[in-house]
């Protein structure tokens, strides 16, 4: 039975960019806790030489023509939704210190 | 319930011979959906653009020029389908206000058709859920009881149909988000093949199991609805080719056909009540001449396991992509890149989607990826096997939807997982790709209950043809 601890879920946290605090940090580490001791049941099976299927119709390296495609959208419609635009761009924080 | 709408086909029939216009056909859409907003089934309207639409579809009608198979045909779609003329939220803060600058594929071809999308129908925000209660504004009500959820996460698609907004809807089914809500509010729900319906333009959950299909009342208009949507796309590289006959053309033979029990699905965790109809169905297709085995499927309990392995992997993986910076909330305090991220995320995503985000980190993370994911995926390999073991002995599976029928709002919210225990009978189908059909099978305690039809992958003409031969001796 895996029990997590408050650091495993902050690190967790952490990890896929999301702030907790203290009791969500605990809700999260019984819920999560709780669901990883169900999916455990897989344990029970031996599936040592079994292949790992990751893509059930059998499809491989589908390639399209590399040619453009008309969404019939203007620049203006496609970066409506930004938060930030200056100069026809994406305006995004910093990413380096100076 | 009789419904005010005709079948499809009658429906696109009569606006083409000018019996009904497009325009007042919207208009019934609209005033229905008006009428029964207490059951927010629709997070909002599209009437402006379907008016426009609608009144484009009568003047051509009017001109004598080619309109399409769904002339003037109203729907309702999930929100979380990329479409014009309202914001596409997948009922989540995170994407309110998303204004979609082109449509999904599945909207473009109904709308090449003729048909009109009239209303986006709520859900549990980003699909993540069994009873709509995860949607981030509100939760829907089922059609036949007030009190009761609709069932998830397509269960303002499902309720749209029974309240009769709409001669259908468009729901996505990631593993039973169709066929659990059909089976709930008493409708027709079909997943087809993985792969057989474009997912461009669609919010994206779980990818290798995501597939989108139609909510509607009867088995026919899901299949007309499945012949305009079907097929391959340059715009989704995991699309698949179409049968070349009409989804329409159904085979209706159920003398002969062979229809496998799934024991696994007959068990103790079965309301009596359900256990009763389905009982029923099977004796019903017996008398039709149908040759019914109990067929055994061993792995079948250990799918939901899997599936909440594969599901939040790769839904940890499809949201990282709201991150506040190209679209979606983006807080308005955050001065650095990771205040931005970290504050974006967390005051955007709900309960839910934080608890499969950090699942599926916790998965894919190094250390622990063999002992989850990869088994998981293994897993996935036994049951292809032992369901290709069992289409080798029968043409299709027979099952009950659910476990249960709908339950009461708030009953499962405090314990996540007993929420996903719900879909315990739909998830084998989406890990190996196979198509699924609930159909109503009657009531237990004045709620809907549903039977599930399963067949190999790309027999979908073939499993929408018993389903319909099913669906006359059912009621």
């Amino acid at each position: 039975m895996v029990e997590l601890t408050n650091e495993d879920v902050l690190k967790l946290a952490r990890l896929a960019r999301l702030r907790l605090n203290d009791d969500e940090c605990g809700v999260f580490k019984k819920e999560i806790s709780s669901i990883l001791g169900y999916v455990e049941q897989l344990d029970k099976v031996d599936l040592k030489d079994v292949v790992p299927t990751y893509q059930v119709t059998g499809l491989t390296n589908v390639t399209r023509p590399d040619t453009e495609i008309d969404y019939g959208a203007s620049t203006k419609e496609l970066l409506k939704n930004a938060p930030a635009l200056e100069n026809n761009q994406i305006k995004v924080k910093r990413m380096l210190d100076r | 319930m009789i419904s005010q709408w005709d079948s499809i086909a009658d429906t696109a029939d009569q606006v083409l011979t000018g019996q009904v216009s497009a325009t007042e056909l919207v208009q019934r859409s609209l005033s229905t959906i008006a009428d029964k907003q207490e059951y927010n089934a629709v997070i909002a309207t599209i009437a402006e653009r379907a008016n426009e639409r609608a009144k484009e579809i009568d003047t051509r009608v009017a001109a004598g020029e080619e309109v399409g198979r769904l002339a003037g045909v109203p729907f309702v779609a999930k929100d979380n389908f990329l479409a014009f003329g309202a914001e596409t939220t997948a009922a989540s803060n995170i994407l309110k206000g998303f204004d979609a600058p082109y449509q999904a594929t599945a909207i473009e071809r109904l709308e090449a058709e003729g048909a009109i999308c009239v209303a986006k129908a709520n859900l549990d925000a980003f699909a993540h859920g069994s009873s709509t209660e995860n949607s981030d504004f509100m939760t829907t009500s089922n059609p036949h009881d007030k009190n009761k959820v609709p069932g998830g996460s397509s269960g303002g698609s499902a309720a749209s149909v029974i309240l009769d907004m709409a001669p259908f809807a468009l729901g996505t089914d990631t593993g039973g988000s169709i066929r659990l809500p059909a089976s709930f509010c008493g409708a027709v729900g079909y997943k087809p093949t993985y792969g057989l319906v474009s997912r461009s333009g669609v919010v994206a959950m779980a990818s290798s199991t995501d597939v989108i299909g139609p909510l509607t009342r009867t088995v026919e208009d899901a299949a007309i609805v499945m012949d305009v949507i079907a097929g391959r796309d340059p715009l989704d590289s995991t699309t698949i080719d179409r049968d070349e006959v009409s989804y329409t053309s159904l085979p209706n033979n159920l003398a002969g056909q062979k229809i496998g029990i799934i024991k696994e699905y007959m068990t103790d965790g079965l309301e009596q009540a359900v256990r009763d109809r389905i009982n029923e169905s099977v004796e019903k297709l017996r008398t039709a001449g149908a040759e019914l085995v109990e067929v055994s499927l061993p792995s079948i309990e250990l799918a939901l396991a899997c599936y909440y392995i594969i599901m939040p992997a790769e839904v940890s993986s499809n949201l990282s992509r709201y991150d506040g910076q190209r679209y979606g909330f983006s807080h308005p305090e955050a001065a650095t890149l990771d205040q931005s991220y970290n504050w974006s995320r967390s005051e955007g995503f709900g309960n839910e989607a934080k608890r499969r985000i950090m699942i599926g980190t916790y998965v894919l993370s190094s250390g622990y990826y063999d002992a989850y994911y990869n088994k998981a995926q293994k897993l996935r390999t036994r049951l292809i096997d032992e369901f290709n073991s069992a289409f080798s002995r029968v043409d299709f599976l027979l099952g009950p939807t659910a476990p249960t029928t709908a339950f009461d709002i708030g009953a499962n919210i405090e314990d996540p997982l007993q929420m996903y225990l719900t879909d315990i009978m739909t998830v084998a189908a989406n890990l190996v790709g196979i198509p699924g059909i609930s159909i109503p099978a009657g009531q237990a305690g004045g709620m809907p209950v549903g039977l599930q039809l399963l067949a190999p992958q790309r027999k979908d003409r073939e499993l929408l043809g018993l389903a319909s031969e099913t669906e006359k001796i059912l009621v």
